[in-house]
């Protein structure tokens, strides 16, 4: 079971609630406090780029924000519910890329700020939406034998 | 925390002195800003990132659009910036060889290409 899950409406005002509670979720679990930036930064990514996609396809379901503390990592997934493989079929305005007041490179933008913070990273996509996955050690997988 | 926002013209050069988060939710204001000094003539910017406490890819994306936008007539667009965290992303984003990037106003203002 998640050890905090959280939705929330795809509205960009909520993305800094998101990042907080990310951040308080991970110095909870034991993440290095070093690392806690790059928490808020990547999940503040993911939950934006989840905002851009239902808003621009039109998605009226909420962003999904899953925090769970594990034996040795912390883990944060966040989906989206946009349906990725209809839209490489050509389903109009579900691309991801229709909002009109988004600089052109910034979907692609995140992504790359994303690969280049968090090592352990995956990013998935179906017909039933798309998903971001990260995580990051805990100070109980660092002590050394 | 939301962004502050104030604007002050040091010899042909405005500054913008920008303080807060800037994201997903604030950027389209630091996007109207850029987009209004540029309109109103002002082609040499110089963004004083020193009050920032949060910067995501959003946040880069308005400073290129406002670098593109100030390229169009010939002008510049420098940063200063202290900050590590800050510092990191536009590391690595590769934006560094994009950006000036400078460590006082004073230097940002006095810098020729």
């Amino acid at each position: 079971m998640a050890t905090v899950e959280l939705r929330f409406s795809a509205l960009p005002e909520h993305v800094r609630t998101a990042r907080l509670v990310a951040a308080a979720v991970a110095r909870r679990a034991g993440v290095d406090e070093a690392v806690l930036d790059e928490v808020r930064l990547a999940v503040g990514e993911a939950c934006s780029r989840a905002v851009g996609l239902h808003q621009s396809g039109g998605v009226t379901a909420p962003v999904r924000v899953v925090l769970t503390e594990e034996e040795k990592q912390f883990s944060i997934e966040v989906g989206d519910e946009v349906p990725h493989a209809a839209a490489s079929h050509g389903a109009p305005g579900a691309d991801g890329v229709a909002a009109d007041e988004l600089e052109p490179e910034e979907d692609e933008m995140g992504l790359a700020v994303i690969s280049g913070l968090v090592d352990d990273v995956e990013v998935r996509a179906d017909e039933h939406g798309g998903l971001i996955r990260m995580s990051w050690p805990t100070a109980s997988a660092a002590v050394l034998p | 925390m939301d962004l502050s926002l104030s604007t002050r013209t040091v010899g042909d050069r405005t500054v913008v002195e920008v303080g807060g988060e800037i994201d997903v939710y604030t950027a389209p204001k630091l996007r109207e800003q850029l987009v209004e000094l540029v309109n109103d003539g002002n082609f040499h910017l110089v963004v004083d990132m020193e009050g920032v406490d949060f910067l995501d890819s959003t946040g880069l994306g308005v400073l290129v659009g406002g670098l593109k936008r100030v390229r169009a007539h010939e002008g510049s667009l420098r940063l200063v910036c202290n900050q590590e965290r800050i510092l990191k992303i536009f590391r690595i984003t590769g934006l560094t060889k994009v950006f000036p990037i400078h460590t006082s106003v004073e230097e940002a203002v006095a810098a020729t290409d």
